[in-house]
């Protein structure tokens, strides 16, 4: 498996504060990789490195071994989820086929391949029924859908998803984790999602890169998701616990419980 | 100008260049507003035709063409807001309030000093409110260019404009200059403005530029369809509050009638409200 | 200066500056700077009407505001608040254009109710514009905390029964008090750079709230009198030196904003390039 993205050293402090400290990972081509973390630790903020619209203070993302740059097509982007005016006549329709053209300046209609081909991808997320309803008025789940299609429409090689089960319920999260592994599958494109709750990634994962204090940890779920790996990260011991199929993180008592993912102000002593 | 209406109204010269003008006018404005209303900046739509205020009054002190400042003036209001940050919404009201601030700081001294230095009345009257039927029928050539130059332009940043305006971090990704397009729309915007102000005057271009807009928004689905039905909207409404305007010389009994500007705003103004009636709703199955 | 009639201009200038001030801080806090830009021209249209039938153009400002507040908010809550808004403002400036198209001597008339005039507030007009005033800083103060509530966390107020709805209308109506008060002296375009620039500036330069307020009113202050001052001197319109000075104010702000930022972004890296 070849590797695609490289994420190098890369560090970078917002409003003064230090946010990532030399952060490292690989993805290969085809992997679906989790980014783990609680909010706040800088998830989005990598995200948007590797998307080129934000610059590290230090270190390098590669693409295929060169630079990345915006103009790209080898990256889709899911944002967690788009502000829209109900009033605003975009539909979803309009939105997928502009992940064709949207970049593209000067008049021309659509071809019939085109519109052929935006037909397929709203196909392939489930999105036909609400083609024609204009994007503002969709539910979260359904906006998500949308946005899926409008990024892979482009046939990127990596897609990047901001926290898309953040707002969702339980049997949305399922959905589409379910639809993003057969997409993935079918079209041949690596997935980097972000997400503080693993727990519904864990069928799924290749490949875990876990964030907490700035540092990151990558590997399969097996290597890191570890009493010793997880305590190095986190500068005090944590127990990983498997509780009916599901994973917890969970800190001794006593010790600060602040940012822990997939753990409620839980101690078990 | 006291004959009857119909025969009256089409051979009359200045009725004729304030129709094309108008008709010219109303067009841009359409094109350039749908895509203001999309992107939610109106107030700055608004804005920028206060500071062409700034401009007209300015030239008109200079002695410039009135054409020139308003839409010179929308163009520096343009790049200040620009410069200021009207990229983030959350400092933009903010930003675009006070250059609307301090461009009618401005105007108030050009209009003061053009009143207390020259002789002409009606200057106020003109630069705020329009004086179509006074527009000088050599400048029509221009206005069939600026016309032309502004709808070309919005056609050929459509795409990316829209994508913007759903989500700038979308278009940003695919490595959209939003920047470049962003001040291109503006520049657009300030022809827009100027263009109206000669019209209906400065201060109330924003009627033209918003209402058919957003009242083809209420009544239609797609974008393309909110396009023909604005410009089909702005048109009749510019064309009929100038035969309204022309006719009221005959209704009122002081000799000078009601501005045709006071028409095409209250018409633009009904429309939208009868746009979002329930009944009207009901046809149109939104 | 001090003298005469411009003693009626300083005491209403007073007055004046201390209420924008604190309306000014609420109406930045719940971005309605174009509703608060909205109001002002309505007055216009009220004033110009009530000239051309004979009455006080104080009552024409204050019924036209009222009526603008009511408007705006109802129309706000169906529509697109920012086109409906766009739209009623033109109207209202489109009736105001042809009640004085029909009127005699327009000129004077529109400038001074655009751009304010120094001279034209009686002594008569200082009760009113106090009392007003009082009134304003009265609901407000009663408001406090529903209006800082729903400003800022709107579902939570909903939550505890406070209704948004209820609130926007009311401070909107507040804001109508004020445009009556304001649009004599500083005129109705210019009215809410008073409103607007005072209280960003003051953001800027703090982050607690009561501060931020103190000194929307100072600064406010600092802007009337400055400008009245400079109007007497140069016999140029009050509204002009209040929008330049607002706009002023308002560059100290963003530059104190992004020089301090620059600074303590400075401070990190040199800490980091330490080894720290």
């Amino acid at each position: 498996m070849s590797t695609l993205l490289e994420v190098d050293g890369v560090s970078i402090a917002l409003g003064g504060r230090p946010i990532l400290d030399e952060v490292s990972f690989d993805i290969g081509s085809g992997e679906f990789t989790g980014l783990i973390g609680s909010n706040g630790v800088g998830k989005t903020t990598l995200l948007r490195i590797i998307l080129g619209l934000q610059k590290p203070d230090g270190g390098v993302v590669r693409m295929l071994g060169a630079p990345l740059s915006p103009r790209s097509r080898l990256l889709g982007y899911v944002p967690q989820k788009v502000l829209l005016d109900p009033d605003v006549p975009i539909r979803a329709r309009d939105l997928v086929a502009l992940g064709l053209d949207g970049h593209r300046y000067g008049f021309g209609r659509r071809t019939a391949q085109q519109r052929e081909r935006v037909e397929e991808m709203l196909h392939e997320v489930g999105a036909e029924f609400f083609a024609d309803t204009r994007v503002g008025s969709l539910s979260g789940g359904e906006q998500q859908r949308v946005l899926i299609a409008h990024a892979l429409i482009s046939e990127p090689k990596l897609l990047l998803l901001d926290e898309p089960l953040a707002n969702l319920d339980p049997k949305s999260v399922q959905e589409i984790v379910a639809l993003l592994h057969s997409l993935a599958r079918n079209n041949g494109v690596a997935i980097l999602l972000s997400a503080h709750e693993m727990n519904a990634l864990l069928p799924v994962m290749d490949r875990i890169v876990y964030v907490t204090n700035g540092r990151a940890a990558s590997g399969t779920t097996a290597e890191v998701v570890r009493s010793d790996v997880l305590s190095k990260l986190y500068g005090h011991h944590v127990d990983v616990l498997t509780l009916h199929g599901r994973v917890l993180v969970v800190a001794e008592p006593g010790a600060e419980v602040g940012d822990i993912p997939d753990h409620p102000a839980l101690t078990i002593s | 100008m006291h004959l009857f209406f119909e025969p009256g109204l089409f051979s009359s010269g200045p009725v004729r260049t304030a129709a094309v003008v108008g008709g010219l006018t109303a067009v841009v404005s359409a094109v350039v507003g749908l895509f203001t209303v999309i992107r939610s900046q109106s107030f700055a739509g608004h804005a920028l035709a206060d500071v062409a205020t700034t401009g007209g009054s300015g030239a008109f002190l200079l002695g410039l063409s009135p054409l020139a400042g308003f839409i010179g003036g929308g163009v520096i209001g343009a790049g200040a807001m620009d410069l200021i940050g009207v990229q983030r919404v959350r400092n933009r009201d903010v930003a675009t309030g006070i250059v609307l601030g301090a461009a009618s700081g401005l105007s108030a001294l050009f209009l003061y000093l053009s009143t207390t230095s020259s002789a002409a009345t009606g200057t106020i009257q003109h630069i705020l409110f329009g004086g179509i039927f006074e527009i000088d029928p050599s400048l029509v050539p221009l206005v069939v260019s600026l016309s032309a130059a502004t709808v070309l332009v919005v056609g050929i940043i459509h795409r990316p404009l829209l994508l913007g305006s759903v989500s700038s971090d979308l278009a940003l990704a695919r490595g959209i200059g939003l920047r470049t397009t962003g001040l291109l729309f503006m520049g657009a915007l300030a022809v827009a403005v100027g263009l109206s102000s000669i019209a209906i005057g400065s201060i109330l271009s924003t009627a033209l530029l918003i209402g058919p807009p957003a009242t083809a928004l209420r009544l239609t689905r797609s974008v393309r369809g909110a396009m023909l039905t604005a410009c089909f909207l702005g048109v009749g409404t510019t064309w009929l509050g100038i035969a309204l305007a022309y006719d009221s010389a005959d209704w009122i009994l002081s000799s000078q009638g009601l501005p045709v500007s006071f028409f095409i705003v209250t018409i633009a103004f009904a429309s939208y409200v009868a746009a979002g009636l329930p009944v009207i709703r009901r046809q149109v199955g939104s | 200066m001090f003298s005469g009639f411009m003693v009626n201009a300083w005491e209403i200038g007073t007055v004046v500056a201390i209420v924008a001030g604190v309306v000014g801080f609420f109406v930045v806090l719940r971005g309605a700077a174009f509703p608060a830009h909205a109001i002002p021209k309505g007055a216009f249209a009220g004033a110009a009407g009530a000239n051309l039938i004979g009455v006080n153009p104080l009552v024409g400002l204050g019924v036209m505001s009222f009526l603008a507040a009511l408007g705006i908010s109802s129309l706000g809550r169906r529509g697109r608040a920012d086109a409906v808004t766009a739209l009623a403002l033109v109207m209202m400036l489109a009736l105001g254009a042809a009640f004085v198209s029909q009127s005699t001597e327009y000129e004077p008339q529109i400038f001074s109710l655009l751009f304010g005039e120094v001279l034209g507030v009686s002594s008569g007009q200082l009760t009113t514009v106090a009392i007003l005033g009082a009134v304003c800083i009265t609901a407000v103060a009663v408001l406090y905390k529903r209006l800082m509530l729903t400003s800022l966390l709107p579902e939570m107020a909903a939550a505890r029964g406070v209704r948004p709805f209820g609130i926007e209308m009311a401070f909107l109506v507040i804001v109508a008090g004020v445009t009556t008060m304001t649009v004599p002296v500083v005129g109705a375009l210019l009215m809410f750079a008073l409103m607007i620039g005072p209280p960003a500036a003051a953001r800027c330069l703090t982050d607690r709230p009561g501060r931020a307020l103190l000194g929307s009113v100072v600064i406010a202050l600092v802007t009337v009198w400055a400008a009245l001052a400079c109007a007497y001197a140069m016999n140029w319109p009050v509204g002009f030196f209040v929008g330049i000075f607002g706009a002023a104010w308002y560059g100290v702000g963003r530059t104190y904003i992004s020089w301090s930022r620059h600074a303590s972004t400075r401070r990190f890296r040199s800490m980091r390039m330490d080894g720290t």
